[in-house]
């Protein structure tokens, strides 16, 4: 009989208190879409619960950025098996930033949420949902599995089509199948290049994956990465994949698509920049070309968008396609400035994008109209409106010294620094801010500047309070980042350097020493 | 029986995506379900087919006797099955809401969230 070698296979040790930290978002979230369901005739109490147990998320997660700042990427696996058998949650400076972001997008929303109480677009199940969304989001975030984020962004996928579909409007059936049918086959997608990949390394471990791919065949290898490509291309809406958000995020109401604006399309950035340039960077220089035609495709496109469109929330919505391509631009160049560059800004326009939606929620409930040939005259009956919209349009184009200007900033760097094709993604990202700038303009001076059209209703827009505080400090704490942004971009650099060299995030799951 | 299970594999996910390529909701959906379970099968595929060995380990023993038959790839096919079925069951009950609020099934009348025939940008403002 074989003499088994336990503590070769198992973990016997328990956990350290500190580490749980790692976990304990998820975990939060998902309890508290349960205790959500079980209060979901509470009325207000359930609010309140909700706020408590975001307000736990953030401070878990806090902590978690603080012992990541310590020590490096830290690292929890399931189930007792050690990697890469066991599932591992590893978390670095980019992914617990991001899962902090989420959470503090989420806080805001829920407030936010408050003027849509009586209005009848959302349910009781509004709450559970809400939290189901974020453990997903958190969960893509924290991962440390490929199967594990599959899973995760079935999570959310779920989720996101029962605030989607809540309040059952046409409109929203029309918008819900395009997003339903392009995002399922998306997660499908991803399904399949990871049996693909499964079949090639025998690992979906990420550090593992890291490890071994080197040493399997590159053509299959960039296969994988051109599907992966491909999925995480349609779920963060790059060009030419991005035909379903414009047709689905302006249907729910206001708040829902600032949530969405704020997570869906950022998990799917996020995905791109961990499994292309951090576990398959090899498969990525050669998929270098697709990447820049994207990029490029991506931050061109989608301001022409934005320009055309009357409906405010669809054009919101092309702005934040634009977004994308950034990040998109930075994945392209791949250098230490690109990849800090394309961090940082999927952190902006978490922040931003968010805030753009719920302003623009405020808009459409005090004009009463969501299309802006119907809109005007808002800058005399509202002007604290009028500057809470231009601050975000500045900073979503990227105007010093906003939060936008910095990110752009480092992946001008970027480009300039990696000479060649990178001309064309400089060039592409000033034309985009350009056209940003126009789209923004124009939106700003049709709604808010112009006289308003003839016939108008006066809209009171009253019990709007929670909206007005929430969007507010969701600005303030947008333009105070914007002022003081050193502390962001050197934990970019760093991240970055993580992303680039993975030695510390394998020595973190505890694969360092093994031998492949 | 690799080859075989490949082939097959092709075949579902052909039939699949021209399912997808239609214009009726319903068979998309069929076409989604299809392509689902060709991938299902891909991952078993992928996974290394082993015949009638058991993954099971013998009573008083730590390890299998001899080469077993990989269970990960079953455990990773069962999570995308119940996945799978789940979202399957969410979009039928969308497709037949979708089909009485908008009275179609065809995806090309679904414009109501997007608006055909828009005017042009600089006289629409």
């Amino acid at each position: 009989m074989t003499e088994l070698d336990l503590p070769r296979a198992m973990i016997d040790t328990l956990t350290a208190a500190g580490a749980w930290v790692t976990v304990l978002p998820i975990v939060l979230a998902l309890m508290g879409g349960a205790l959500m369901l079980v209060l979901r005739q509470a009325g207000r109490l359930s609010l309140l619960v909700a706020l408590v147990v975001v307000g736990a998320i953030i401070a878990c997660e806090i902590a978690l950025l603080i012992r990541i700042a310590e020590v490096g990427p830290v690292s929890m696996t399931m189930g007792r098996w050690l990697p890469p058998f066991g599932i591992s949650l590893t978390a670095d400076l980019f992914g617990a930033a991001f899962a902090l972001a989420a959470s503090v997008v989420t806080f805001v929303v829920l407030v936010y949420a408050e003027i849509d109480r009586d209005t009848g677009d959302r349910n009781n199940n509004f709450h559970a949902l809400v939290l189901l969304l974020l453990a997903g989001v958190t969960g893509a975030f924290l991962t440390g599995d490929l199967f594990n984020l599959y899973v995760w962004f079935e999570v959310m996928l779920i989720a996101s089509f029962g605030l989607l579909v809540t309040g059952g409007s046409a409109a929203q059936m029309d918008g819900a199948v395009k997003y339903g049918f392009l995002n399922f086959l998306a997660t499908t997608l991803f399904l399949l290049s990871l049996g693909l990949l499964y079949g090639l390394l025998g690992t979906l471990n990420m550090a593992d994956i890291m490890r071994v791919a080197p040493m399997a065949n590159s053509a299959a290898m960039t296969g994988v990465a051109a599907l992966l490509l491909l999925a995480f291309g349609m779920k963060a809406a790059a060009f030419p994949l991005n035909a379903w958000l414009p047709a689905a995020y302006h249907t729910p109401p206001a708040a829902v698509s600032a949530l969405f604006a704020g997570l869906l399309t950022k998990v799917g950035a996020y995905a791109l920049l961990r499994a292309l340039v951090a576990v398959l960077p090899a498969s990525r220089d050669l998929l270098e070309p697709v990447l820049l035609i994207l990029a490029i495709g991506t931050l061109l496109t989608a301001p022409l968008g934005a320009i055309a469109e009357t409906n405010l929330r669809r054009g919101v919505g092309f702005l934040l396609i634009g977004g994308i391509g950034s990040v998109l631009a930075g994945l392209a160049l791949a250098n230490a400035n690109g990849v800090a560059g394309a961090g940082l800004y999927i952190f902006h326009a978490m922040l931003t994008m968010t805030a753009l939606y719920l302003v623009v929620g405020l808009v459409e409930r005090r004009t009463g109209a969501r299309d802006t040939r119907q809109m005007g005259g808002l800058y005399a009956a509202n002007s604290g409106l009028s500057i809470l919209f231009l601050v975000l349009i500045l900073a979503a184009a990227g105007v010093p010294p906003f939060l936008g200007f910095w990110p752009k900033l480092i992946l001008l760097e970027a480009g300039v620094e990696a000479g060649g094709w990178g001309a064309a993604v400089v060039g592409a990202l000033v034309i985009n801010a350009v056209l940003t700038l126009i789209a923004g303009a124009r939106l700003w001076s049709h709604i808010f500047w112009r006289n308003a059209p003839d016939g108008t209703p006066e809209q009171a827009g009253q019990g709007a309070a929670p909206g007005y505080v929430a969007v507010g400090a969701l600005t303030l704490a947008i333009v105070a980042a914007g002022l003081w942004p050193n502390p962001l971009i050197e934990g970019g650099q760093i991240a970055a350097g993580d992303i680039l060299d993975p030695a510390r995030y394998v020595s973190a799951v505890g694969l360092a020493e093994a031998q492949p | 029986m690799d080859y075989i299970l490949a082939i097959l594999v092709g075949l579902f996910i052909a039939l699949g995506v021209y399912l997808l390529l239609s214009r009726s909701v319903i068979r998309m959906l069929l076409g989604m379900t299809i392509f689902g379970n060709g991938v299902n099968l891909l991952i078993f595929t992928a996974g290394r087919v082993t015949r009638e060995i058991a993954p099971i380990v013998p009573p008083g023993l730590a390890t299998p006797e001899g080469p077993i038959a990989n269970p990960l790839p079953q455990a990773l096919i069962l999570t995308a099955i119940v996945i799978g079925f789940s979202m399957f069951c969410f979009l039928l009950v969308l497709a037949y809401r979708a089909y009485q609020s908008l009275d179609a099934d065809n995806t090309d009348r679904m414009r109501l969230a997007e608006p055909p025939n828009a005017p042009q940008p600089p006289l629409s403002y």
